[in-house]
């Protein structure tokens, strides 16, 4: 680790229980390298591919480090970060970072998800963090496209695509699983579940916490599946704020504290 | 960062008479079982003790049992076996793992006290003040055992307590003389049941005492040291020896303020436990709140054992108040104030609901209640999902996270 100066970096690594994701800020702030991949079983061994990635993409030398803080499941697995803060608190830094106002930040995650609200300084004002059940996050998305034999990848598109929308009404992910069988014997298109599970997402995050005027997305679900966002929009008819790599906004909120403790 | 930072708590020096006071209830209890030397029944935790113990019974408390078998962390592998008996996994996990527990032929007895089973009752006696459940637990052993099952019936969602209710409870109560005279082949000698009432109003005092005594900036000792050592409150009160032992621990805590002693060193964050304790993550949880320089100073949990209502010259109407005004009993606007109060009294600067998923009486975080407080006391609150005893109910990781967040939140302020 080295003293600050203009070529100083700093690191935030966010080991999620789906992936993990390091960003990389310059001095001013700017992020300069970013690398995103599975968590898998060894929490340390994926830090460490990302941050070399993220450190090749800046162009940058670890040496050049200033401080490290990790965040996350698995952020007290990282033993090249010297602090830790836990996702809520790096949610909301890295998000009031793009958009600083009043606002609740919704996280959608691989197992879970965050309702955020911050004041106008940026403090958080209140948390809630979906209870012990996988409805409404990733997770239940990754479950679904098996079972609907589906990439996962694929699912947006098709969201995008669907005439009409199928409604779910379960709210455990395993009942889901039954009552979409139950829809594709009914003859149900397929790009209508899709909608339909994208609306059950929905449904589960709008109902952990109320929303207050200016609302911003995060999270890995909603990078990867910009519609669910078109949704929100229309369902909560206000303007949804999307931060450029929403799944890094975790990283970014570990990096920005990483310069406030070591810059 | 790739280890948590170990932490060494202050340890209570009562707490090894404590141990041998624990040790002592058990063998009186388990050679009266053996010998037939003395009548047993068992009690609710806020059942009519006094009744009990003034008509001669030794008094055994499943409830204490449950917390036992919880913190032990027997109970999650015991629950199933009285789930498959038809008692579903939702309702109370004091009265599953308990049960459980029967079946099974388990209990941590044997390993702290060599104890091969808890005491077979001559009686069982319930009070519905803290749940229908306690009712339904105790009416599985009456059939199991062919024993006896007597009760006090409370109103419930009380806010003004009226004088008829507590004449109905008192009359409740009364009724029970007869039934448990049945029990014991003697007459009820009304001087040895003053005499328990003021006992028992005794250790109210005491353990009030003991708990008030976290109003002190730091707090002397912490809601995790609280629900170890309310057990003589709980299953002795109405005796001599708690008073015995609650006169020893007062002097011990109000020294600890006197020379400025916290409980958590450093002490920076002050918090209210709402809701049951979490009976096999109480280590876990100290640890993790020491490491935060955060005490949880007071709780509704301990409170529960106050008793200020008792009067040994009003024995059966004292009783019925004492018993009927409990937090526990009441409706959301008085909890509301109660909290309010210990607000005022403790300084805590956020409050911590625990949602216990087999606990629905004890959960007061599922009528908007925290969202309440927080906008009347202009402080944080927090809700965690987890259980008394059930430990499938719990996510370690995500409580953890939940807490460690919500001390960031206040270090924000």
């Amino acid at each position: 680790m080295t003293t600050n100066d203009d070529s100083s970096i700093f690191v935030g690594v966010d080991v999620g229980a789906s992936h993990t994701k390091v960003a990389i800020l310059n001095s001013e702030k700017r992020l300069v390298g970013h690398s995103v991949r599975k968590s898998g079983t060894d929490f340390t061994d994926s830090a460490e591919i990302c941050l070399k990635s993220a450190l090749e993409m800046a162009n940058a030398l670890g040496k050049k480090i200033v401080r490290c803080v990790s965040t996350g499941y698995g952020r007290k697995n990282v033993p090249f970060s010297q602090g830790t803060k836990t996702e809520i608190g790096c949610h909301a830094r890295g998000c009031y970072h793009y958009f600083p106002m009043a606002m609740t930040i919704v996280d959608i995650g691989g197992q879970d998800n965050k309702v955020i609200k911050l004041d106008d300084k940026g403090r958080r004002l209140s948390f809630k963090m979906n209870r012990k059940c996988a409805a409404g996050t990733g997770a239940f998305l990754e479950e679904m496209s098996v079972r609907l034999e589906i990439p996962l990848e694929d699912m947006d598109a098709l969201a995008e695509g669907a005439e009409n929308m199928v409604e779910l009404g379960s709210y455990c992910t395993v009942f889901s699983a039954t009552e979409v069988l139950g829809k594709i014997r009914q003859g149900e298109k397929v790009p209508d579940i899709v909608k339909g599970l994208f609306f059950s997402v929905i449904k589960r995050v709008l109902e952990m916490d109320s929303l207050t005027d200016r609302v911003a997305m995060t999270g890995g679900v909603v990078a990867h599946n910009p519609y669910l966002v078109n949704m929100v929009e229309e369902i909560t008819e206000r303007e949804i704020l999307v931060p450029e790599y929403p799944q890094l906004t975790g990283a970014v909120g570990a990096a920005l504290f990483a310069m406030e403790e070591g810059g | 960062m790739s280890e948590e930072k170990k932490t060494t708590r202050r340890q209570i020096a009562a707490a090894k008479t404590l141990k041998k006071f624990m040790a002592d209830y058990f063998y009186e209890m388990d050679n009266a079982a053996k010998t037939g030397s003395q009548k047993i029944a068992w009690c609710t935790s806020v059942g009519p003790a006094e009744l009990l113990r003034g008509m001669g019974f030794l008094v055994y408390y499943p409830e204490n049992h449950g917390a036992m078998l919880g913190a032990t962390r027997m109970s999650t592998e015991l629950i199933p076996y009285t789930n498959a008996l038809g008692y579903s996994p939702d309702i109370c996990s004091y009265l599953t793992c308990d049960v459980g527990s029967y079946i099974q032929k388990k209990t941590p007895l044997t390993m702290a006290y060599n104890i091969e089973s808890v005491p077979r009752p001559d009686v069982l006696v319930f009070n519905t003040n803290q749940c229908r459940d306690v009712q339904d637990w105790f009416a599985w052993y009456s059939r199991e055992l062919n024993v006896p099952l007597v009760g006090v019936y409370t109103h419930r969602d009380i806010g003004e307590i009226r004088d008829y209710e507590i004449k109905d409870i008192a009359s409740q109560i009364e009724d029970l003389v007869p039934k448990l005279e049945a029990v014991t082949g003697e007459k009820l000698d009304m001087d040895r049941f003053k005499e328990a009432v003021g006992q028992s109003r005794r250790t109210s005092e005491l353990w009030r005492a003991c708990l008030e005594a976290s109003a002190a900036l730091p707090s002397p000792w912490t809601f995790f040291d609280a629900t170890i050592h309310m057990a003589p409150a709980v299953v002795s009160r109405g005796t001599k020896e708690a008073n015995d032992y609650y006169e020893l621990l007062l002097p011990e805590l109000q020294q600890r303020v006197k020379n400025g002693v916290a409980a958590v060193e450093g002490e920076k964050h002050r918090l209210y436990w709402e809701g049951m304790p979490i009976w096999g993550k109480l280590r876990a949880l100290s640890e993790q709140f020491y490491s935060l320089k955060t005490c949880v100073v007071a709780s509704t949990y301990c409170n529960s054992w106050i008793f200020d209502q008792l009067d040994p010259d009003e024995p059966f109407e004292s009783m019925a108040m004492a018993y009927t005004e409990i937090f526990i009993v009441r409706d959301e606007p008085y909890k509301e104030q109660y909290i309010t109060d210990c607000y005022n009294k403790f300084k805590f600067d956020g409050i911590l609901f625990h949602d216990a998923k087999t606990c629905p009486n004890n959960s007061n975080n599922r009528y908007g209640m925290p969202e309440r407080l927080s906008k009347k006391l202009g402080i944080p609150v927090l809700t965690i999902n987890g259980d008394l005893c059930d430990l499938r109910c719990y996510s370690e990781e995500q409580a953890k996270t939940n807490i460690e967040a919500f001390i960031e939140q206040l270090e924000e302020k």
